[in-house]
């Protein structure tokens, strides 16, 4: 009897589970079959959820007007090189506030949170202005340090929590071999927080590929990603929705392949340390 | 000879070079319209012509109207064109942000430039950017409704004959609204239809003397009127309608009535679009008899900052974008319907535009807009939806969110009123107008 209703409580489990997993991704779903309507189906009234004449034309007329590859490029290149650059820094970081810590650790990580909590068109023209003055303007260089920047508080906080996972005495350990703290944080460390990183990493991706307020208002041209991409063909006064979902789902779509392959190491990363 | 043929393919290398030197890439910032999209493809016809190449940045309006700002007042220099309003354009001329367009070729006929356009785009008398197209409002009705409900649409109705007609077409059995308004919360959304509408029942936003208004009669009776026939009459939900939601319901036939942009009419009466394309007639704006209409006048323009390099090609760009060969351009490739309306007076006097079925409303709404003198009574500021000065648009903002709760039925009108008159005095307090 008990394990009949450990087998219902699981499948209910299990529905449930499928249904928050619809509602989520339903969203989603909408965009992509949108951009395959004509713009007349996309507002249609009742909406056509799957009947409809399935029509390329959004994603042709998008490709025409856009140079979708050069807002690709521009997106991983940002997305890349602040992850890449925001882990440089964050490791030796979250390092130090694990394993030495000092008596204001706890302050400084909260601090360094807190700089999220800034709503960020109040710093827009100062930092508009340092662009100006840097050259920054338009330029992927720029939008590489500031959205390290933004995300440098989530991977510390992120990787402080793994760390403090790990043995210290495992560390010691190393020390007393004779290891450097270059080889310690290289050879010992990093290995052993590997799920921890690549999760950081991927989620780090992932915020910097969506970013959405610096990379729209800190870009013209050269370094325009593709939220700037989304962003020409939103519009309050015509209905472009059709188009609209073909520009999303072509912007969506590698952020989507890469979470889908890298679920696994993803969940593992997010919950590592979770259950003791 | 060999002398001379020597000598020409000096001068020919030498005027191709310099030619070469002079070709410039100018980057422009733009709206995300049907119009602006449909220049963007025409843009070889410019290089063709100049030498010049063109980067585009197009943006949600809003999105744009955060970018540029930024970028002018920090003189940034990301743009060598921006595309901006009628709100704006006075402001940033005033502040000698812009390029003035005092100098524009005689071929480009600057005097052609619609009256109520080149104004709205002046700062004492001096043009600061020149319209793309523009755009005032209009009644567009279905008429197949209108005669079902025994009524006939006049060309300038009042505002009674508007709530009369739109109770008589509603069929809520049916899914069709009397009439679709704006109600969404935002200064160019609702904030600009009820100032708009407010203008033809005798309201203003300011005094002389700077001081709100919204505790005067005149401001009670618009938006008590406003409420009470969209109660009445308009689609559910209708406090979060903006242009595309009204443009969506209208298309597919379920309001009788929709006052808003004039540019609407090409899509409306669009087939591939529209279930209605083929019934659909047109009118003035209402009024209540007060001497106002409540149709406004807006423009998309092109302006050149004051910090840009490249002024020359830019002006360049201005010339042909918003010249009357770019409309000839337009009209050969695509159909008179198709051309950017609202900026020329020739267009209004070409006897194939004299065919498109909503020209002549729309020109006779946009002439009976004067941004200058837009109230009943006097008021300190230029603008008809929008009063031209910088704090506007935050307040405007405010103002029409505490609208949109009445409309929603989460405040009553007076109360809305009351907020709206003490946002607007602290706002203009803060500012050192009062």
């Amino acid at each position: 009897m008990a394990r009949a209703a450990t087998t219902q409580r699981k499948a209910l489990n299990t529905a449930l589970a499928w249904l928050i997993g619809f509602l989520i991704f339903f969203p989603i779903l909408w965009t992509i079959l949108t951009s395959f309507k004509t713009e007349a189906q996309a507002i249609a009234s009742p909406p056509i959820f799957l009947n409809f004449d399935w029509t390329l034309e959004n994603y042709s007329v998008v490709q025409e007007r856009s140079d979708y590859m050069r807002f690709l490029w521009n997106s991983i290149i940002l997305a890349g090189g602040s992850t890449i650059l925001g882990t440089m820094i964050a490791i030796p970081a979250a390092w130090s506030m694990a394993f030495v810590p000092s008596k204001r650790t706890k302050d400084i990580l909260l601090w360094m949170l807190s700089t999220k909590m800034l709503p960020a068109v109040g710093v827009l023209y100062p930092i508009y202005l340092l662009f100006i003055q840097l050259g920054l303007l338009d330029s992927r260089a720029g939008l590489v340090i500031v959205l390290m920047l933004i995300n440098l508080p989530i991977i510390v906080w992120m990787l402080y929590t793994y760390f403090r996972e790990i043995p210290g005495e495992i560390l010691e350990a190393a020390r007393m071999d004779g290891a450097t703290l270059k080889e310690e944080i290289l050879y010992v460390l990093t290995p052993m927080a590997i799920p921890g990183i690549a999760s950081t990493l991927l989620l780090n991706f992932i915020l910097a590929w969506n970013e959405a307020f610096w990379t729209l208002n800190l870009t013209a041209v050269d370094a325009a990603p593709l939220t700037a991409f989304i962003a020409s063909y939103s519009s309050p006064e015509g209905l472009f929705f059709a188009k609209l979902s073909a520009a999303s789902t072509m912007a969506i779509a590698p952020i989507l392949i890469l979470g889908w392959f890298s679920q696994k190491q993803l969940v593992r990363g997010l919950t590592f340390g979770a259950v003791k | 000879m060999k002398l001379a043929n020597a000598l020409r393919a000096a001068t020919a290398l030498s005027v191709m070079t310099t030619g070469a030197a002079f070709a410039d890439t100018i980057t422009i910032a733009t709206v995300n319209n049907g119009d602006m999209i449909r220049m963007q493809g025409y843009t070889d016809d410019f290089t063709a012509k100049t030498g010049h190449d063109v980067e585009w940045v197009t943006l949600e309006e809003n999105v744009l109207r955060q970018r540029v700002t930024t970028d002018i007042t920090t003189k940034g220099g990301a743009f060598d064109i921006m595309t901006i309003g009628m709100y704006e354009t006075p402001i940033w001329g005033a502040n000698g942000w812009l390029v003035p367009l005092d100098n524009l070729s005689a071929e480009y006929d600057a005097g052609d430039i619609l009256p109520a356009m080149a104004g709205g785009l002046s700062h004492e008398g001096t043009l600061y950017a020149a319209p793309f197209y523009g755009e005032s409002s209009m009644i567009m009705y279905r008429t197949d409704l209108m005669e079902k409900a025994g009524m006939e649409m006049p060309d300038a109705p009042t505002w009674d004959f508007v709530r009369e007609a739109a109770a008589a077409m509603t069929d809520r059995d049916n899914e069709i609204n009397g009439i679709c308004l704006r109600g969404k919360a935002g200064w160019g959304e609702g904030g600009a239809f009820i100032t708009a509408m407010s203008n033809s029942f005798g309201a203003r936003w300011f005094d002389m003397e700077w001081n709100a208004q919204f505790d005067t009669d005149a401001w009670a009776n618009t938006l008590n009127f406003y409420k009470g026939m969209m109660d009445e009459s308009g689609p559910a939900g209708y406090a979060t309608n903006g242009f595309n939601e009204n443009l969506s319901l209208f298309q597919q036939g379920k309001c009788g009535m929709w006052i808003d942009a004039t540019v609407a009419a090409s899509f409306v009466t669009n087939p591939n679009d529209s279930t209605v394309a083929d019934s659909v007639g047109f009118a003035l704006a209402p009024d209540t008899g007060l001497g106002k209409r409540s149709n406004w006048l807006w423009a998309w323009a092109l302006a050149i900052p004051a910090g840009t390099q490249k002024q020359d090609a830019a002006t360049q760009f201005i010339e042909w974008a918003t010249s009357k060969d770019y409309i000839e351009l337009v009209a050969a490739k695509e159909g008179w319907a198709n051309v950017p309306p609202g900026a020329r007076t020739s267009l209004y006097e070409n006897e194939n535009y004299k065919s498109v079925p909503f020209a002549q409303m729309t020109l006779d709404s946009i002439l009976s807009a004067d941004p200058n003198n837009s109230t009943v009574e006097p008021s300190p500021y230029v603008g008809i939806q929008f009063a031209a000065i910088p704090e506007f648009a935050g307040i405007a903002t405010e103002v029409s969110q505490e609208f949109s709760a009445a409309y929603a039925g989460q405040q009553s009108v007076e109360d809305a009123l009351a907020k709206a008159q003490a946002i607007t005095n602290d706002a203009m307090e803060a500012a050192g107008y009062r």
